[in-house]
């Protein structure tokens, strides 16, 4: 009797640690390509470049300030050179003048404060860097948008595709991917400024400094960090040779 | 010591039992020599308590209870996280203390409750610190979801707007009563300012209150021990039990090697996955509240998820009343029946390692449940995941309410007359 119950227990046991399989199948999920993210100054000021250029107009990124790029690696005269277009002062927030009501108005939404954007894009799918990378590389041709463009991973998304003089044109053949969704094939009917490699090293040097900016204290953090652990080591190491020294005539 | 310092010393002590708590609490509190690794979580607890409360601190020095949109459209209370973050000097450092000591409060806790499980803390005579204890458990959970809001993204938003809404699933008084929450007929700046208030001065003021009770208990009737044997019972000449060993020296070094190895974990997270993979700070939470925008799948914080499971699992409406009202009932009633143990626990011996099989085997099984609730927890629900958290739930609850039967049925070993200690 009691062996029985036992077993039904031991069963009941196995029945449960197999449970979560039961439970994994069908989240939707979008193939995302690794980003290749840098922090290289030259990657990160090249991407800062892009973002004040193409970015900055629509987009703000209103809890960083210009003069924090010099933790980048560039001068605050460069700042003032290059990235400063319309009176604005280094210590400046990165704010746009375009109004959120506008923005609605214009685009279906406001376009979002992108200060953060790479930690908000992360997803069981992968990184926020990963998104971001897949998605300024997947805007196509679509006439039935207003704004004539769509995206692969965001669809119907409001913004056009803004880096299109460098990608050039992409057009999409949609087919049925088998299971109910679509499969998307994008191919470049026609070249922008760059090309192929060159277009996929910007928009990951823009994504570098897009993952800079979501986190500008990110490399400082783990230096410390790598500190911190040895400390804690060398601490444990003495903070356990004072406890046995304590402990030694309990018995 | 000097005549000096003695005579103050003595000044004081006409006034005030300075020694005596000294000797009461640490000097002269007789700890069982044989405490194991489960015995350093709650001075863990304490020292995460410490943490939050200190770095809690500073961060309203800088944080700003406030939902109204700034000059960028960003609600200042986001904006004021994300300025801490950026520009406070060591701001970052701070915020992430804080937010990793959340997850790390709720982890000590719950391996401290399951210590107490494996070798019957809660029994007689030391039912009132598992009740000051239990109360802790659900005061914390207040603490953390409120604080949860603060930061004012679309998680802090949408988790306050699904669980104050459970609220209204109360007959009768409940639409008033979530109002009453809400201050508010959604989430909104009302919200956000009282939870502010209750986060940071109402809560936990409640929650020193209850640890002070529970460690004075505590001290009362001293501590339990993986043998779950009293040592009180053998004394020597002097009065002092023979297992026993003062807290100080010896627990204070010993908790300092505790401390140091849990800072350097609590490290690793702080400095090098302050995110928790999606799991202490979530993804979404980078995005600021949108009372328009429902995210696709709300999920909770890790630390809530079994019990929320538990609610999503009541999908049967029953008397006339809503399933959503039983789902509440249930989540309720999972986290008041553990205050019950001490009188559901009926074997004869305290700790797991005098205790039969079917008990080792009960333990086993909930603790696979608690893990499968809290994993489903964080999914959206399908009907598959609803049957598997179904059967967790319902095993979850046989674990306490069967236990009156099958902790006497149990065989158990004849506890040993002295602790066990090499």
């Amino acid at each position: 009797m009691k062996m029985r119950v036992i077993n039904f227990v031991k069963r009941a046991a196995a029945v449960l640690l197999f449970a979560p399989a039961l439970t994994l199948a069908a989240d939707v999920s979008v193939n995302l390509d690794k980003a290749p993210v840098s922090t290289e100054p030259a990657a990160l000021q090249h991407g800062a470049k892009l973002f004040v250029n193409y970015c900055l107009n629509c987009h703000g990124a209103s809890y960083v300030r210009y003069n924090q790029l010099e933790n980048i690696g560039l001068s605050e005269q460069m700042i003032r050179d290059n990235l400063l277009f319309t009176g604005e002062k280094v210590g400046d927030l990165m704010k746009i003048s375009m109004s959120r009501a506008d923005g609605t108005t214009w685009f279906g939404a406001a376009p979002p404060d992108l200060s953060v954007i790479a930690r908000s894009r992360a997803s069981g799918d992968g990184s926020g860097a990963d998104w971001l990378y897949t998605y300024l590389r997947q805007f196509y041709r679509d006439p039935e948008r207003p704004t004539g463009w769509n995206n692969v991973i965001f669809e119907n998304v409001g913004m056009p595709h803004v880096l299109w003089e460098l990608q050039g044109e992409q057009v999409a053949k949609v087919s049925d991917d088998g299971h109910g969704g679509k499969h998307v094939e994008l191919t470049l009917a026609k070249p922008g400024k760059l090309s192929v490699e060159e277009y996929d090293k910007a928009v990951a040097d823009l994504v570098s400094f897009l993952v800079w900016m979501g986190e500008p204290v990110a490399e400082k953090r783990k230096a410390i960090g790598t500190v911190v652990l040895i400390f804690l080591a060398g601490f444990f190491v003495l903070a356990y040779a004072l406890k046995k020294n304590y402990w030694k005539d309990i018995h | 010591m000097t005549t000096k310092s003695q005579a103050v010393l003595n000044w004081i002590d006409e006034r005030f039992p300075l020694t005596s708590s000294i000797k009461g609490h640490l000097t002269e509190y007789y700890a069982p020599k044989n405490f194991n690794f489960w015995y350093f979580f709650g001075s863990l607890a304490l020292l995460v308590l410490v943490i939050q409360i200190l770095t809690g601190i500073f961060l309203v020095m800088h944080y700003k209870p406030d939902a109204s949109l700034n000059a960028a459209g960003v609600p200042v209370a986001f904006a004021s996280v994300e300025y801490i973050m950026r520009e406070v000097p060591g701001g970052w450092l701070i915020r992430y203390l804080h937010s990793t000591g959340a997850s790390a409060f709720f982890i000590v806790v719950y391996l401290h409750m399951f210590r107490g499980l494996l070798y019957g803390s809660y029994r007689k005579p030391r039912e009132l610190i598992w009740i000051f204890g239990t109360l802790i458990f659900l005061v914390l959970m207040a603490e953390a979801f409120m604080g949860y809001l603060l930061p004012w993204g679309q998680m802090s938003f949408w988790g306050a707007q699904v669980i104050v809404n459970l609220f209204s699933a109360i007959p009768v008084i409940g639409p008033d009563l979530s109002l009453v929450i809400r201050g508010d007929y959604v989430v909104s700046d009302a919200t956000l300012n009282r939870f502010f208030s209750f986060h940071v001065i109402a809560v936990p003021l409640v929650l020193i209150g209850l640890v002070a009770a529970h460690i004075i208990a505590l001290h009362e009737v001293g501590s339990n021990n993986p043998d779950g044997v009293e040592i009180k019972k053998k004394k020597d000449a002097n009065g002092i039990p023979l297992d026993g060993i003062p807290f100080h020296p010896y627990y204070t070094v010993k908790d300092i090697v505790g401390v140091v190895a849990f800072l350097f974990f609590f490290s690793a997270v702080v400095f090098f996955a302050p995110e928790g993979g999606g799991y202490f700070l979530e993804f979404n939470n980078f995005i600021p509240a949108d009372p328009l925008k429902t995210p696709p799948h709300i999920a909770p914080v890790w630390y809530f998820t079994p019990f929320y499971s538990i609610l999503r699992a009541v999908t049967y409406p029953l008397f006339g009343l809503d399933a959503k009202f039983w789902g509440v009932v249930a989540m309720g009633a999972s986290v008041v029946i553990i205050a019950f143990l001490p009188w559901l626990d009926r074997s004869p011996v305290k700790s797991i390692r005098y205790k039969g099989p079917i008990f080792k085997i009960a333990v086993v099984i909930f603790v696979i449940c608690f893990f499968i609730l809290g994993y489903l927890g964080v999914l959206p629900p399908t009907p598959g995941r609803t049957l598997v958290s179904q059967i967790c739930s319902v095993l979850y609850f046989a674990f306490f309410l069967l236990m009156p039967w099958y902790s006497k049925l149990d065989k158990c070993k004849a506890e040993p007359e002295r602790v066990n200690f090499k």
